[in-house]
């Protein structure tokens, strides 16, 4: 059958919104594990590996948890601009700059009382990230240049631009390496060992710190804003129908802004994570990529919050995971592992709605003779 | 007795939980004009698309001069000589006729002989119904009727016998339709078969030899036109009598509300649509402008609801301006100064489809109170609103979190009415108001038009349907080219008249 027509008010949300994404991860997922047969090692092995580094033992949990804490911000980033229909590709470059903003308040700021820098802190990681999504932003609503050209180009601007800053005006002078010096040691973020060390509970070194719940909160705030308030409401319409929503009063100018800002906001929180809670500097290139792999987050989460979070916990799973399988087995690097995102991202999202039709058509009728029974 | 040359039996097709068709039983006779009539969403579309292999019905056979074939594509169809003229036209617009009418069927790799035998076959077939058609020019070029002169084209060149064209005259002027019908006629005379899916009466009384009448998916029944009236089909298509015209108070004006003065408004692409307008309009008025589509009534309408720039010229509310070439107020203020839109399109701008219902029952007034406060929407006021006037609207279903696109023509049309009337305006700007909606809701927003005017609103009403002017206004403009060109008191008025007018000749 070429077109099968399924009345979409019939499909149960949770065919559309659980079933069919698990069915394209188990694909992806079915796809990698050739990969890994064809490369000679044993696809369950590789599994269970996956397993055992991500939940076996509580710091590659930690691990797997910091991981999700960045995939988080950078999924919530390209989430937020999607709801008015704007392809924010900049993460990237929007967590790099932010995280400038986070070591300039924390730095210049160190002398005030500690959660009073957190605070400014990451209001400044906010501010830079929206600042730097503001310039696509306007040129997308003033100019009709392509957001997803503009941001494209604003994440290599932001790389250079860091390496020029990085090298010749914040490096620490006393080495050669592009980074700053570190963040006096009274303002960095409670990491998880800190935590776990007042329960009495020693365990080693992880990433993971208070960044985390700061996460948690963002989905939050994703959530309340979108559907609960009438900014929220105003994006969704500019994104849906724009011309609907000039007709309603709306100004597609304005709304196009503040999606972006608060999206390049929300890819500026990452540097909270990175530089606040983990590196307490800025090394080049420290976004190393969430921005991107933030893309496939919100596709699979169907950039819902309540979707974003297990996506953001399934790459958590993979980036962890799969360091343990590169390190356990040989004939496997850590590119196979950008492949399985690669294939992943292709499933979930580029092939989005190949078997969707089959799955929903399937589900309606079962369901249609269980009505009828 | 003539065999039928198409016949239909039992066909049912269901779409979930949608019975589109049950068991329709069709015959329709060679070399004659069939109407189909029914309300929107009857199930007309769905049986011809059957037919037309488009969708495959779930149980029935279709037999053609008595042999049973099975349709599985447009393709088999057009083997089977059934040709359909689409409500859309499927038209290639950078190509030529010529072009556009082998698309398909080339027949050849490298364009050659047989394009050249195609030309000329072509030619022929417009020399034999008067088609008129230059076969070389550009679809882009081309009107409306034109087009759809292609697409029947098209169809006679694919060797179609069974002609169906899907509500063939919602888009052209009143001379236009005159053309289409004397092909259709000339096409009976050459003893091909016509199928004419329609929800306009006149047009049946007009043209067609036998009708069959069509009612929530079932066919209810078959007749002779001759046999039949306008008012007996009617009561048929909506299982009740309905009244064609609407029963109105005689007009009590109050004062001027309303003024436009020598407004020109351009287009997106920068040419002057709404030229040197001059309108006023008193409170408890209807003002309406019929017109072909596209002269500038939509621009018109956008200008004076603050969506788009005035060019030069002002308008005035209550004696003040609002707008002018340097200054406009957007909806949104417009909007708490009392004027409410209820604009042309509905998909493309009274509603966002995706959205539900009950935000869309709040679209424009979504940051007043109760609706939202501080910046946080309020869910309870709204959905207590959303019920309140979906039950008092009528809107069905009732279920403000159904999405909107699941709605019907007519009940979305009642949403944007019962949000836009709710907070009782004194100007009311009405595009279409009636399009693509089924007769029981045409009647219903008849009705609440008339009661907002004898409230003491100002409406101006826009329409293509002559029909709608001549029944709900008090005084009809006439705009041809983005000019007013006829205003007239509405008596005596006849729809001739305001054709001739319309089209530009009187």
């Amino acid at each position: 059958m070429s077109n099968i027509v399924v009345d979409k008010s019939k499909v149960p949300w949770w065919v559309s919104n659980v079933i069919v994404p698990l069915v394209n991860l188990t694909l992806a997922l079915l796809v990698s594990g050739l990969f890994v047969f064809i490369a000679g090692e044993n696809p369950i092995e590789a599994v269970k590996l996956i397993i055992y580094g991500s939940f076996g033992y509580i710091q590659g949990f930690a691990y797997t948890l910091y991981y999700t804490t960045n995939f988080i911000f950078t999924g919530l980033a390209f989430a937020v601009a999607f709801h008015c229909r704007l392809f924010n590709i900049g993460g990237e470059g929007q967590a790099y700059i932010g995280g400038l903003g986070v070591f300039l308040v924390a730095i210049n700021l160190s002398f005030l009382p500690v959660p009073i820098v957190w605070l400014l802190a990451i209001f400044g990681a906010f501010l830079f990230g929206a600042a730097w999504a503001y310039i696509p932003a306007y040129l997308q609503s003033k100019r009709g240049s392509h957001v997803v050209i503009t941001t494209i180009m604003f994440n290599f601007i932001a790389s250079s631009l860091m390496i020029f800053l990085l090298v010749d005006v914040i490096r620490d002078t006393n080495q050669m390496a592009p980074h700053t010096v570190k963040l006096p040691e009274e303002i960095w973020l409670p990491s998880f060992e800190a935590f776990s060390g007042i329960l009495g509970i020693k365990i080693r070194y992880s990433p993971l710190n208070l960044t985390f719940l700061l996460a948690i909160a963002s989905l939050f705030f994703v959530w309340f804003l979108v559907w609960k308030t009438k900014w929220g409401y105003e994006m969704r319409a500019v994104g849906h129908n724009t011309q609907a929503a000039i007709y309603a009063g709306i100004s597609p100018h304005k709304n196009i802004i503040i999606a972006m800002c608060i999206s390049g906001g929300l890819a500026g929180l990452l540097g909270v994570n990175e530089i606040l809670g983990v590196s307490h500097k800025i090394q080049a290139g420290f976004p190393a990529g969430y921005g991107f792999t933030g893309i496939a987050v919100a596709l699979m989460g169907r950039n819902h919050p309540i979707g974003i979070l297990p996506a953001a916990f399934l790459f958590g799973i993979l980036y962890q995971g799969g360091s343990e399988v590169t390190f356990e087995m040989p004939n496997i690097t850590r590119y196979m592992f950008v492949a399985v995102q690669g294939l992943i991202i292709l499933f979930s999202g580029a092939l989005e709605n190949l078997f969707r039709p089959q799955i929903e058509s399937f589900f309606v009728r079962r369901l249609n003779r269980e009505v009828n029974a | 007795m003539v065999s039928p040359i198409l016949e239909l039996t039992d066909i049912n097709k269901s779409f979930g939980h949608v019975h589109a068709n049950k068991n329709i039983n069709l015959k329709i006779n060679k070399g004659t004009i069939h109407g189909i009539i029914g309300e929107n969403g009857a199930g007309k579309s769905t049986l011809m698309s059957i037919v037309f292999g488009l969708y495959q019905a779930n149980s029935g056979s279709i037999k053609i001069n008595g042999k049973e074939i099975n349709l599985r594509s447009p393709r088999d169809s057009i083997i089977n000589g059934i040709g359909m003229v689409h409500q859309h036209f499927m038209l290639v617009e950078n190509f030529t006729v010529l072009e556009n009418i082998i698309l398909g069927f080339e027949g050849e790799t490298v364009f050659g002989e047989k394009l050249q035998k195609a030309k000329e076959d072509l030619e022929k077939l417009c020399q034999t119904y008067n088609f008129n058609i230059d076969l070389d020019a550009t679809i882009s070029d081309l009107s409306v009727g034109f087009r759809q002169r292609v697409e029947i084209l098209k169809s006679l060149y694919r060797g179609a016998e069974i002609l169906i064209l899907d509500e063939p005259t919602g888009v052209l002027t009143p001379q236009e339709v005159d053309e289409l019908f004397k092909i259709l006629r000339s096409l009976k005379d050459e003893g091909k078969t016509i199928v004419l899916i329609t929800h306009k009466l006149i047009e049946i009384m007009d043209l067609t030899s036998e009708v069959s009448v069509m009612r929530q998916g079932e066919m209810v029944g078959h007749t002779k036109t001759e046999d039949t009236s306008k008012e007996q089909l009617a009561e048929m298509m909506v299982g009740r009598s309905v009244l064609l015209r609407v029963d109105k108070k005689d007009i009590k004006k109050g004062e001027t509300i309303f003024k436009v003065n020598n407004l020109s408004v351009k287009n997106d692409l920068d040419v002057t649509r709404v030229k040197d307008v001059n309108l006023e309009i008193c409170s408890g008025e209807i003002l309406g402008i019929a017109g072909v589509t596209g002269n500038g009534q939509t621009e018109l309408l956008e200008a004076l609801s603050g969506i788009r720039k005035v060019e030069s010229g002002s308008i005035e509310l209550f004696g003040e301006k609002i707008s002018d070439q340097n200054n406009f107020l957007n909806p949104r203020m417009l909007k708490e100064k009392g004027l409410a839109h209820v604009p042309e399109d509905r998909q493309r701008m009274g509603l966002i489809s995706d959205f539900k219902a009950h935000e869309n029952l709040i679209f424009g007034y979504h940051d007043q109170e109760p609706y939202s406060k501080s910046a946080i929407l309020n869910n309870k006021e709204i959905t207590e609103y959303s019920n309140k006037v979906m039950q008092e609207y009528d809107v069905r279903p009732n279920s403000p979190n159904l999405i909107t696109s699941n709605f019907s023509g007519g009940n979305q049309q009642k949403i944007i009415l019962s949000r836009e009337l709710n907070e009782n305006p004194k100007v009311l700007l009405v595009g279409q108001p009636t399009r693509g909606v089924d007769i029981g809701a045409i009647e219903f927003i008849h009705q609440r038009l008339i009661d907002m005017r004898d409230k003491g609103a100002a409406i101006l009403l826009a329409s293509v349907e002559l029909d709608e002017i001549l029944s709900l206004s008090d005084r009809i403009i006439v705009m041809f080219d983005g000019k007013i060109v006829g205003e007239k008191e509405n008596k005596n008025v006849t729809d001739r008249e305001l054709g001739l007018l319309m089209a530009g000749v009187a």
